[in-house]
């Protein structure tokens, strides 16, 4: 009886000790996570300039949206980006394997691949609107030096100024960024977690370097490739911002804005509240499903 | 005696085509190297130019890369004409209150999640997982709002406030803690240890590695973050790096050699923390990967 009584206050003791711990993570975690994401829901179906009175819309943002060329063309935009995504993939995991040798100056290697990503945000996107300058720029420059020496009349397109040649520019400087970065780390982690023998036993049957990659390799780490296109594909919906505003303000003409981009516009620039929750509501929608597809896919599409 | 000498050819081949191997490597590897440090060393020598430098070529290629003469003074007036100090030490002061609050709610609720049972526990630990998916463009918005009603936007506060708590930070910290023996935890409670006795004596000194990884990442994440500062801050006075660096680039007139020289000076912190602490970098991407 008396232990009874004193186990239960030890319990109440530890529950009261846990909600303490627990308060000052969970009391921003209400204000500034879970309650806000009801008020995005609430404000999707609100048209508010801020300083007016919120006008109830019902379904009107959504319908607005999607008769929106501009909401249509800036998804695209998205998507054409994340085009990207693939050659940033493989390159990491090229590197990967190049580094995945006992090989002299790895060390050094690996942390030269990792400085674009160490040092992305704006010093990089501001360093990289230098160099793709039409005119004078440095690349613009190298490509007409190139040109000089092979005898072939070459010149740079002006790459941020131009409408078809400002997304490849981002994307180029997006895998310049990225490929020596977080998915290299991962693909050197996975590539150390395969099994020698099943390379042993390959060499025992002869098989090529060429024909190992693609029989022993290849599969042995798809549990990595899966959840590195994964986590691309659902940051490429979220990504663009940043080096877009820096490099060119979204344009030429629209060409560099993402739907991020365009949430920001409507809520910070042009005070459409309720427009810009609606579309940030479509974004989340696009990644929850990706993300349950990717849990439904991942059983399927990755061997052991 | 056939049988060796057809071994020795076989071996002899295999290292022919080892040493094939390692040079095709050693060539991969190298041009990745230089493709990554040119954009660098194009920004380090477009720092030490003359305005009008940068934009001049010579005839051989390589004299580009090298500044006739070295303008250290850009740096000098990097600092001072724009209010470059100032972005820094607002920089400092938001990235440092932002990481210390991070790791701090971060490891209390880690702590509660891993170690202690209370009732909804797990439902509010579930609720946690499930925010993470939630990308931050949808709570900007309603964020906003409510510092702005409160009148606190273009205040430190606005910066630093939201970023403060992490769902993240939080799983990342449980995750670890849940690794660690409870042995020591069972014979200090014994001892009549309390629960932060338990958790500031025991638990933090063992998950050093763990607290370093957060905080290289915190530090990391909140000195570059431009979008929300961006989104809070107006005045310039208040603006951190990356911000205070948007607008100047934005100028009229801008002149690229203080431009770079302002970036190299934004890079530099980073550079060093990531230079000493580079386990945690590895040690951190690892941990993200293991969660999916």
């Amino acid at each position: 009886m008396l232990a009874k009584r004193f186990q239960l206050k030890d319990s109440m003791k530890e529950a009261l000790a846990g909600y303490g711990f627990l308060l000052p993570n969970f009391a921003g975690f209400l204000v500034f996570t879970s309650l806000p994401v009801v008020a995005s829901f609430v404000l999707s179906f609100v048209t508010w300039d801020l300083f007016s009175p919120p006008r109830f819309a019902g379904i009107e943002n959504f319908r607005t949206l999607f008769s929106d060329p501009l909401f249509l063309k800036y998804c695209w935009n998205t998507v054409v980006l994340m085009g990207a995504i693939p050659f940033a993939i493989a390159g990491s995991l090229i590197l990967a394997l190049a580094l995945n040798q006992t090989l002299k100056g790895v060390v050094f290697f690996r942390t030269v691949y990792f400085l674009p990503t160490i040092c992305s945000g704006v010093a990089i996107y501001v360093l990289w609107r230098l160099i793709y300058m039409p005119d004078f720029g440095v690349l613009n420059t190298l490509i007409a030096k190139l040109g000089l020496l092979l005898h072939l009349p070459l010149t740079g397109p002006s790459w941020l100024h131009d409408e078809a040649w400002a997304k490849p520019a981002l994307m180029i400087m997006g895998i310049w960024q990225s490929v020596g970065g977080y998915n290299m780390i991962l693909y050197l982690a996975a590539l150390q977690g395969v099994p020698r023998d099943l390379y042993e036993a390959a060499e025992i049957d002869g098989a090529s370097r060429w024909q190992q990659f693609w029989a022993v390799t290849w599969p042995q780490i798809s549990p990595t490739t899966f959840f590195i296109a994964t986590m691309s594909i659902i940051g490429g919906f979220q990504a663009g911002f940043d080096p877009a505003f820096i490099m060119t303000g979204g344009g030429p003409n629209g060409a560099t804005t993402t739907l991020i981009y365009y949430i920001y516009n409507n809520a910070f620039v042009w005070n459409q509240m309720g427009y810009a929750a609606a579309i940030s509501w479509i974004l989340f929608i696009i990644i929850f499903l990706i993300t349950i597809g990717k849990w439904k896919l991942f059983a399927k599409v990755v061997h052991y | 005696m056939t049988l060796d000498v057809d071994n020795q050819k076989i071996i002899r081949q295999r290292a022919r085509r080892r040493r094939w191997e390692r040079i095709g490597i050693y060539a991969v590897l190298i041009a990745g190297a230089v493709t990554m440090l040119a954009p660098f060393l194009w920004m380090i020598s477009a720092s030490l130019k003359s305005p009008g430098e940068v934009f001049s070529y010579q005839k051989p290629w390589w004299y580009d890369w090298v500044p006739t003469s070295f303008v250290w003074e850009n740096y000098v007036k990097a600092w001072r004409v724009v209010p470059f100090a100032r972005f820094y030490l607002n920089s400092v002061l938001v990235v440092f209150l932002t990481t210390v609050g991070q790791v701090a709610t971060s490891a209390l609720s880690a702590y509660a999640f891993a170690r202690l049972r209370f009732p909804g526990r797990d439902k509010i630990f579930f609720a946690y997982l499930a925010t993470m998916m939630i990308p931050g463009a949808v709570t900007m918005i309603p964020v906003f709002i409510l510092l702005r009603t409160l009148g606190w936007i273009d205040s430190y506060k606005a910066v630093v406030l939201p970023a403060i708590f992490s769902a993240y930070g939080t799983f990342m910290l449980r995750q670890f803690f849940l690794t660690l023996p409870k042995d020591l935890e069972d014979a200090a409670k014994i001892d009549g240890c309390g629960y932060f006795g338990i958790f500031w004596k025991i638990l933090l000194p063992l998950s050093k590695p763990a607290l370093a990884t957060l905080t290289t990442f915190t530090f990391m994440g909140s000195w570059m973050n431009f979008m929300w500062p961006l989104i809070v801050l107006n005045s310039h006075e208040k603006f951190t790096l990356p911000v205070g660096l948007a607008y100047f680039q934005s100028l009229h007139h801008t002149d690229w050699t203080l431009l770079m020289a302002g970036s190299l000076m934004m890079i530099l912190p980073i550079l060093v923390l990531f230079i000493f602490n580079q386990r945690y970098f590895v040690e951190g991407i690892k941990l993200t990967g293991i969660k999916g």
